[in-house]
């Protein structure tokens, strides 16, 4: 359907039907300061009644408002092309910052979580980045990223740019000031998500099994300690996320199930990079990519002696959890709590 | 001193670039230039602002050649667009390949786009949820929105903002760049080679109308009252009480 074709509805149907079918019309009219107009009059003859000199600041004729309100309609009406699925992406070495070249060839497949270590300053973000824009050999590193096995098409490297991938890192905030509930029914919104009502219990019930402490759905996000919102957030990008990859740069070891939040994601069916030291993540990955001076110089798959020490380590990890505990609840640590290490 | 640059262009490349103050435009410029690269001295920007601006130490750090004017008390899109057309002719006679022009988007009228003349849009992600509907022209007849600050918030609030925008310009290209530390800018860069080569901006059209406003107080007239007031005046419509 072209815009043309909803002139015809539009001109007949009075505006409240039009937005029951629409909600995101009123939207629309909202940015040209028309909302909380009568239901029961169609957008013609709305208009009838509203000043020209108001139209005209947004460059607009009576006409020219029910074209783009047309418009409007049917660029969010389109039937979205269901995104090809990714089954694998690819990185062919490139060279590091001396010019020697990365003997590597990775490929990862969904549901496959893969950490990246390396000093500060290796190249680390550069990774992600190449990752993120799909690299053609035409970034610093001159590396090549495929998608399914095959280099992807200019238009989708364009296009799908940004949408391919999904970040999280330490840094970042909630800075919106609404509710939980407010935030997640405004991200599926965004996403046209059917019956977002099941998604937005579902991520707020999700979010809270991985916090460490428990948050409500009328809590600002702006008010979640920094365990809260990673919880939030990577629960939102699992389940209300559209991005089939997904960059993590460090997750707080505080105040978060990251066992779980990994899980979760790869269990809907992700590609997750990891830039983490935290070995109780590093070591659950099912490869590590070594960065050092700006190129990869080697790919160690996790070992089987390796995942046994995940037992161990994960006994330290949650002594100090036990600790912390003991301090947030206003405690007195004590002595007993702390197992008998061999002395070196 | 970089090497001047071949003196006899055969047509430049014209990019303008227009966003809020402090959305991170010369940021967005110097990453691009850097992704775009060009030989030196061969990309040049000239920088229109309202009072005061510091950002032509950054250029001459980067030795990249650069203008910058004050519209003072002037609107500064009317002031943009009264000089554009010197800014092209000192591209051309400066030799330079790519020109970019950087104004900064003071009352959200702002429109200093032309028309086939690549226009990008530099917003930032701190800077409110509903800002995308707000500012209008200025974003609703931009080719390429830039989004800034990206890495300091949420994901889905990158999403929600970028919806925001596909609201209000469903045909931009949305990209995200990082004004810190160049991710992103990649992409933009290739987006500025396929700009249009231009000699001159002589008989171009603006995309839309500019800010008007013809009034005593824009000759320097400073008292309050009626009676003072002439010419072009918006009269706000209070409710009855």
């Amino acid at each position: 359907m072209s815009a043309l074709d909803y002139v015809a509805e539009v001109s007949a149907v009075p505006i409240g039907d039009i937005l029951r079918r629409y909600p995101l019309a009123a939207d629309y009219l909202a940015n040209i300061r028309l909302s909380g107009v009568d239901e029961t009059k169609t957008l013609p003859e709305i208009l009838e009644d509203v000043d020209e000199d108001m139209l005209e600041e947004f460059g607009l004729d009576r006409e020219e408002v029910i074209f783009h309100f047309c418009a409007f309609i049917e660029a969010f009406s389109r039937v979205k092309r269901p995104d090809e699925a990714i089954s694998s992406i690819t990185i062919l070495g490139g060279r590091n910052k001396t010019g020697r070249p990365e003997m590597v060839e990775l490929t990862i497949t969904p549901g496959e979580v893969v950490s990246i270590v390396g000093p500060t300053g290796s190249g680390k973000s550069r990774l992600l980045e190449d990752i993120e824009c799909l690299a053609q050999r035409d970034t610093p590193t001159a590396r090549q990223i495929l998608i399914n096995g095959s280099v992807p098409d200019a238009d989708k490297r364009f296009v799908a740019g940004g949408k391919l991938v999904a970040q999280l890192s330490q840094n970042m905030n909630f800075v919106m000031d609404l509710t939980v509930q407010e935030f997640l029914e405004m991200h599926a919104k965004s996403r046209m998500i059917a019956g977002s009502a099941a998604v937005v219990e579902k991520c707020f019930a999700v979010a809270n099994s991985l916090a460490g402490e428990k948050f409500t759905l009328d809590t600002k996000v702006t008010q979640l300690s920094g365990g809260q919102s990673r919880s939030l957030m990577i629960a939102d990008t699992a389940l209300l996320g559209s991005s089939p990859i997904i960059l993590i740069d460090e997750l707080e070891n505080a105040g978060i199930d990251r066992r779980e939040a990994v899980k979760l994601l790869v269990g809907n069916e992700k590609i997750v990079l990891m830039s983490t030291h935290d070995p109780l993540l590093a070591l659950r990955a099912d490869k590590r990519i070594v960065i050092r001076n700006g190129g990869i110089t080697k790919v160690i798959e996790t070992t089987a002696e390796e995942e046994e020490t995940l037992h161990k380590i994960e006994a330290i990890d949650s002594v100090l959890l036990d600790i912390r505990n003991q301090l947030r609840g206003g405690g007195i640590v004590a002595k007993e709590s702390i197992p008998e290490f061999q002395e070196i | 001193m970089a090497a001047p640059h071949s003196k006899t262009p055969v047509a430049m490349k014209l990019i303008t670039v227009a966003g809020p103050p402090s959305s991170g435009k010369t940021s967005v410029i110097l990453k691009t230039i850097a992704a775009l690269g060009l030989p030196e001295g061969s990309v040049g920007v000239v920088k229109f602002d309202s009072l005061t601006s510091f950002d032509h130490q950054r250029y001459d750090e980067q030795q990249i050649p650069n203008q910058t004017a004050f519209a003072g008390k002037i609107c500064p899109d009317h002031f943009f667009v009264s000089n554009v057309e010197g800014a092209v002719e000192w591209g051309m006679k400066k030799g330079l390949s790519v020109l970019i022009t950087e104004s900064a988007g003071l009352c959200n009228r702002c429109s200093p786009y032309v028309n086939a003349i690549l226009s990008v849009c530099v917003i930032d992600n701190l800077s409110g949820v509903n800002t995308p509907r707000k500012i209008g022209p200025m974003l609703k007849y931009a080719d390429i929105v830039v989004v800034t600050k990206g890495d300091i918030v949420s994901q889905a609030e990158r999403e929600v903002f970028a919806f925001n925008i596909r609201e209000v310009n469903a045909s931009a290209t949305v990209l995200f760049v990082n004004g810190i530390t160049g991710q992103g800018a990649f992409l933009l860069a290739r987006y500025w080679q396929d700009a249009l080569d231009i000699r001159t901006l002589r008989d171009r059209k603006l995309r839309f109308t500019m800010p008007a406003a013809i009034c005593s107080y824009c000759t320097g007239e400073t008292l309050i009252g009626e009676m003072y007031q002439m010419g072009m005046v918006k009269r706000m419509e209070f409710d009855d009480v």
